[in-house]
């Protein structure tokens, strides 16, 4: 007991500035990012040059903390610093950190590390210091193929983001969409796939059929989405590695607005006949379909609550578009959306908490957030058009898609991805190398 | 000295940018009050209230036979063109027993891509039942949605919109 009274003494004494390790609060918008040191991890000259012959980069060390660097940055919660400002070399640093030299360029944590090649593989370790501590934070070291190696750069910054967040990251992770080319009128879409920072684009159909709306499996290594192929709007599954891919059911007519169950067993989406959409599911293993809705108005976009429990989808039952929420068996339908204009393609959040939807207001497109009863609206932001949004695995970031106005001349149309905190603030354009829509964001591959 | 020089042309800037002002001000003023006698009267040229009545970017089956009947936003009603529209196709079809066809139905850029989907669903449904109630047989008319992916006027304003919004009679065969 008086060792407990004595402790407690001791930490009111200490001021809590030299011992509370920082933290990065991700609730709010953060207007002053953490400034942050990515030094090079280091790499020695026979390392350097075995990777240099596989890789064609000149110092792969180099080239992955400046992934880190751009991954920090993107987050908008952090602030790279710049590297000529660094007084320490990446070696030396790695090793024991001078914190006076890093504390003098303003950087209050510091990434340091080593990349070596050891038996044809890649191994990394890096360690994430408080510098206003003086502490170590984090150290970590694995080893894989080097091919992984921007990968690396994702995991390294996943954790980073974890240890000073306190919630999982997003980097290792990719984006699955419609690239798109060609005039509105006749356009070309193709489904692509990409790194989260838009690295390693690879487009997974020819363009031959129109496609759309494509979804990862909660693993995400399937996806589900809508294809033309011979002119028959039908739900498709495709396995990302083999590329094989087949229809989802055997459905008299158009089925479309598909996504997985969160436990991946089963996909959810409509089937329209007779001009009535209707919401079912579909049993990937006994293939058992059941239908959930039964309602003579339109019924689509479904979107399962992460438990599974629950559907939140859209039907314009009152005559017009709004977002409803009912059990996974389709009882207990209730309408949740009672703000001014229409709500379309509403998505629930990973966390739960959350509903994300498109919303349509005097000729204004919004992406927004509501409770999962409806409650708390909040808008995060407004476009001539833009619509849904796709949340990443930790349920703090939104990403969709945006088109421009086409002027009198038929010019100036363009449809981009973009993403934005669910604060509101941060809001990018993802690049891609075509005009691209309906974006889907994967889970955290490595877990 | 230098200084001088620098307000006056401050000032030569901040009188026209007045002017500028002065005449958007008027424009918008002049659009306000044309938008208002568009209101009033419900139709504009090529549009009643938004559905689209003007003959661009039709074609037709045969000699007047229009191919497509054109929709309010969000609606699936078939106006009274619409349906004279219709009849004509019907009694086409009629005629011509072998043809089949399929009804493409879209919708505008301003809504949502899967609800669109159903909606097009809708129209071209909607299209199909009137021709089904004037005698063609379900199994000659087959059904297909395009929601907003095929628009046939790339625009971005109303008249656009307006033609946009449609279901296309095309023969399959």
């Amino acid at each position: 007991m008086r060792i407990f009274m004595k402790i407690i003494i001791f930490l009111i004494l200490i001021p809590s500035k030299s011992f509370g390790l920082i933290e990065v609060d991700i609730t709010r918008g953060n207007l002053d990012p953490l400034p942050i040191a990515v030094s090079p991890l280091s790499i020695d000259e026979s390392s350097r040059q075995n990777f240099e012959k596989i890789l064609k980069k000149k110092n792969i060390g180099d080239e992955i903390s400046k992934i880190i660097e751009v991954n920090l940055k993107t987050s908008g919660l952090f602030n790279p610093l710049n590297k000529d400002a660094f007084l320490q070399a990446p070696d030396i640093a790695n090793l024991k950190p001078r914190f006076e030299d890093w504390n003098l360029i303003k950087a209050q944590a510091l990434i340091t590390g080593k990349v070596s090649y050891i038996g044809e593989k890649l191994r990394v370790e890096f360690r994430l210091w408080d510098v206003l501590a003086g502490k170590e934070m984090v150290a970590l070291a694995f080893t894989t193929v080097p091919t992984n190696w921007r990968r690396v750069g994702h995991i390294i910054t996943d954790k980073v983001y974890q240890r000073l967040t306190g919630e999982k990251g997003y980097f290792d992770t990719r984006i699955i969409y419609v690239a798109e080319e060609g005039p509105k009128t006749k356009r070309i879409k193709k489904l692509a796939i990409m790194d989260q920072d838009g690295a390693n684009n690879k487009f997974l159909t020819l363009g031959n059929e129109l496609v759309l709306t494509p979804r990862f499996n909660p693993t995400s290594q399937m996806v589900t989405y809508l294809s033309y192929f011979r002119n028959l709007p039908r739900v498709y599954l495709l396995d990302i590695e083999t590329g094989t891919q087949e229809v989802v059911g055997d459905f008299p007519g158009m089925t479309f607005a598909p996504r997985f169950s969160p436990d991946g067993k089963k996909i959810i989406m409509s089937f329209a006949k007779d001009g009535n959409s209707e919401i079912y599911t579909m049993d990937l293993e006994n293939r058992i379909v059941e239908k959930i809705t039964n309602h003579p108005s339109i019924d689509t976009s479904p979107s399962f609550s992460p438990d599974g429990k629950f559907i939140c989808f859209n039907s314009d039952r009152s005559g017009y578009q709004q977002i409803y929420v009912m059990k996974s068996d389709g009882s207990k339908v209730k309408r949740i959306s009672f703000g001014k204009g229409l709500y379309g393609t509403p998505v629930w959040s990973p966390r739960g908490d959350l509903i994300a939807f498109t919303k349509l207001h005097k000729g204004k497109f919004y992406i927004g957030v509501m409770r999962t009863d409806g409650s708390g609206e909040r808008l995060l932001t407004e476009n001539f058009y833009q619509e849904a949004p796709s949340w990443s695995p930790n349920g703090r970031v939104l990403i969709f898609y945006r088109e421009t106005k086409t002027d009198d001349k038929g010019e100036g149309f363009s449809a981009k991805l973009w993403s934005i905190d669910l604060t509101g603030y941060n809001e990018r354009m993802v690049k891609t190398p075509t005009d691209a829509s309906d974006p889907s964001w994967s889970s955290l591959l490595s877990n | 000295m230098k200084k001088s020089i620098i307000s006056n042309i401050d000032q030569g800037a901040i009188m026209k940018i007045n002017k500028i002002l002065k005449n958007t001000l008027l424009i918008i003023f002049a659009c306000f009050a044309l938008s208002a006698c568009a209101t009033s009267k419900k139709t504009t040229g090529q549009m009643q209230g938004d559905v689209y009545t003007g003959t661009d970017t039709v074609e037709y089956l045969a000699s007047g036979v229009p191919d497509r009947v054109f929709f309010a936003t969000n609606e699936s009603v078939l106006t009274t063109a619409s349906r004279e529209t219709l009849r004509k196709q019907a009694s086409y079809l009629r005629k011509n027993s072998k043809i089949t066809v399929v009804l493409e139905g879209h919708a505008d850029e301003r809504g949502t891509r899967e609800y669109n989907l159903a909606l097009g669903e809708r129209r071209a449904n909607a299209a199909k039942d009137y021709l089904m109630t004037y005698g063609i047989s379900s199994n000659r008319i087959s059904v297909l949605s395009y929601g907003k992916e095929r628009p046939v006027d790339s625009g971005s304003n109303p008249l656009a919109w307006s033609k946009n919004r449609r279901s296309v009679t095309v023969k399959a065969n």
